[in-house]
């Protein structure tokens, strides 16, 4: 066997041997060349994978030679390999960009602690994107769920231990839903892998237990998707961890749960089930109307930078279910889309604002909040990177020319297919809430006179600007040339539509 | 009736821990809430995996009846898993008692508020 038949497995294994090996070197500098290093191995995996994906069909990988449903199945179809390239991506983003950023926020002797950890978080991230276990799936997000509470504690704030405790309660009440619903599914069909499980499922659909099992996951997933009302956690979460971690977790912790959600909704539980014969559409689209109308509104008048945009991530999110709710080929699609594109939007902003931390920050001193009173005036001083905030705030907005223009683009498209034209409004109206978000940094920054005894600071440091910028050029080359993010989702929705039926 | 005991047990375990964790504010009960509930998904688990009479899954011409191996494999798993976040959560707490001097939510959000304030007043005053 060659070592290419291996990929599916070394794209969990690599990240997950580098943390353990981070750990015993117990050397910041070795841990942080381990972990990145098996952050871009796995970024070129994934990207590989992609590739087989796209020219050969999926792929069933059988761990340890096991026949699945015995064993357990790595499956990676149009939909996995997709977001397997956003996760592993912005692994490999960020990572380069938190040598430089934890140097003021974490104390030097736990950094090999802390790429542990962030090792620790991506791999389950993408063990729960490619498995096909629902088990398997259960023990990756719970390996990601507990480093992330420990990276969120990392945070310099004492409410980031308040913030971490807050998640750990909520994620763990999210997981074990998760855990209750894979029992339910367990016990009618006698199986946990995940096609097998959706194959038994077809004739025993509308039994209660198996009803019961989907209300568990929904809660669950929505618990750690942040699905408005279930985000209470997000806001301080995002606002407190260090700045490294919020990029992290705003482009990928919530994106994969959603991923975990299309998967058993359509893969699984069949749209049939989840969507004709209960109301759950209507259901999902309200929730998903309060998120985008109450999350942005809140987001306009918070103070603080980084909780500004946590507050406009829950948001975000709402036009995920959105597209979701419709249940069609270009709503899916919209969605698949939408992932990727707020996902590098979102993590470029919160790289870029953790650059302003950076150097708000004195040495040894703890980082202070990035709160608007301290941001006056600030464009003079850091105009790459207030400038690189704006573009990325364009892409929140919807603005042609930028990634989040697409995904809303096919939104509006899928609301004019089922005939809903006020959603059109809707959506447009919503975003002009993202607007008036985006215009008071803008206004603070650009036009606000700069308090006079400030001391003067310069722009970010380039190990700071580079990866954040690298996300910022890519949300704008994403709008431009979609074939790749267009191209994969549209192809994920057709399978996904083409099993559900 | 007889044959839902150890269902109904699940129930009740897992309504008292979520009771738990919604209803109490010492950030102690909170996590023995939330062990509760966690164990309740083992019964959840364990209770149709097991039958009377049942032995272990060995292939032997004496032994007809086996329990299924997979849901004990499965919780023995899920029981690490409840620990790690145990442990997390106490060492969470042990931190937060550390930073606050307090391990009652109330007052942990009161200490917050009067922060907040101050600075306010600071900045006001400035």
């Amino acid at each position: 066997m060659s070592l290419a038949q291996h990929l599916p497995a070394l794209q969990v294994v690599l990240p997950l041997i580098s943390a353990p090996l981070a750990v015993l070197l117990r050397r910041g500098g070795l841990a942080f060349v381990i972990v990145t290093s098996a952050a871009w191995t796995a970024f070129a995996i994934a990207i590989t994978l992609w590739l087989q994906v796209d020219t050969g069909g999926t792929i069933s990988y059988h761990i340890g030679n096991w026949e699945p449903p015995w064993g357990i199945e790595y499956r990676i179809d149009r939909l996995n390999s997709f977001v397997l390239v956003l996760v592993s991506g912005m692994a490999a983003v960020v990572l380069p960009y938190s040598r430089a950023s934890i140097e003021r926020e974490i104390p030097r002797e736990s950094h090999y602690l802390f790429y542990a950890m962030l090792g620790l978080c991506f791999t389950g991230l993408l063990g729960i994107t490619i498995t096909g276990d629902a088990f398997n799936l259960f023990v990756f997000l719970e390996i990601s769920s507990l480093s992330t509470y420990v990276l969120i504690a990392l945070g310099r704030d004492r409410r980031a231990l308040t913030a971490s405790y807050q998640y750990l309660i909520m994620g763990s009440i999210g997981a074990t839903f998760i855990v209750i619903a894979i029992g339910f599914l367990y016990l009618m069909t006698g199986t946990l892998n995940l096609a097998d499980m959706a194959n038994n499922l077809s004739a025993i659909k509308s039994t209660r237990p198996v009803l019961v099992a989907l209300a568990f996951f929904t809660v669950g997933v929505s618990l750690k998707a942040a699905l408005f009302p279930l985000h209470q956690w997000l806001p301080n979460a995002y606002t407190y961890a260090p700045s490294a971690v919020t990029a992290l977790l705003a482009a990928t912790a919530t994106k994969v749960s959603l991923y975990a959600l299309i998967r058993f909704y359509f893969t699984i539980f069949g749209d049939s089930l989840v969507f004709d014969k209960l109301p759950l559409p209507e259901i999902m689209l309200l929730l998903s109307l309060f998120a985008m109308f109450v999350a942005n509104f809140v987001a306009i008048f918070q103070t603080n930078l980084k909780r500004l945009f946590a507050y406009s991530s829950v948001g975000q999110i709402g036009y995920i279910t959105l597209g979701l709710s419709f249940d069609s080929v270009h709503g899916l699609a919209a969605s698949i889309m939408h992932l990727f594109n707020h996902g590098i939007a979102k993590g470029g902003i919160f790289l870029l604002v953790g650059g302003i931390v950076a150097t708000l920050t004195t040495r040894q001193g703890i980082p202070p909040a990035p709160t608007f009173e301290r941001l006056a005036g600030l464009a003079k001083q850091m105009p790459i990177t207030c400038f690189g905030i704006v573009i990325g705030g364009l892409s929140l907005i919807g603005v042609p020319g930028t990634a989040g223009f697409i995904s809303k683009w096919y939104l509006i498209l899928a609301a004019m297919e089922k005939g809903q034209w006020w959603l059109v409004g809707a959506i447009l109206l919503s975003s002009l809430l993202a607007i008036a978000y985006v215009w008071r940094f803008v206004e603070v920054a650009y036009f606000r006179a700069q308090p006079v005894d400030q001391v003067s600071r310069g722009e970010a440091s380039l190990s700071l600007l580079i990866p954040a910028w690298l996300l910022i050029t890519a949300t704008i080359w994403f709008g431009f040339d979609t074939s790749f993010t267009v191209g994969s989702a549209l192809d994920a929705a057709h399978q996904l539509m083409r099993s559900a039926r | 009736m007889v044959g839902h005991f150890f269902y109904i047990i699940t129930v009740f375990l897992m309504i008292a821990g979520l009771f738990i964790i919604i209803a109490r504010g010492n950030l102690i009960k909170k996590l023995v809430g939330l062990s509760i509930f966690q164990t309740s998904v083992y019964m959840l688990y364990i209770v149709p995996g097991k039958l009377v009479g049942g032995t272990a899954p060995i292939l032997s011409s004496q032994y007809t009846l086996y329990s299924n191996p997979l849901p004990h494999v499965l919780i023995l798993t899920a029981i690490v898993v409840g620990v790690a976040t145990l442990a997390l959560g106490l060492a969470l707490a042990v931190r937060i008692r550390e930073a606050y001097g307090s391990i009652e939510e109330d007052e942990i959000l009161a200490r917050d508020h009067a922060v907040r304030a101050t600075e306010a007043a600071k900045e006001e005053y400035a």
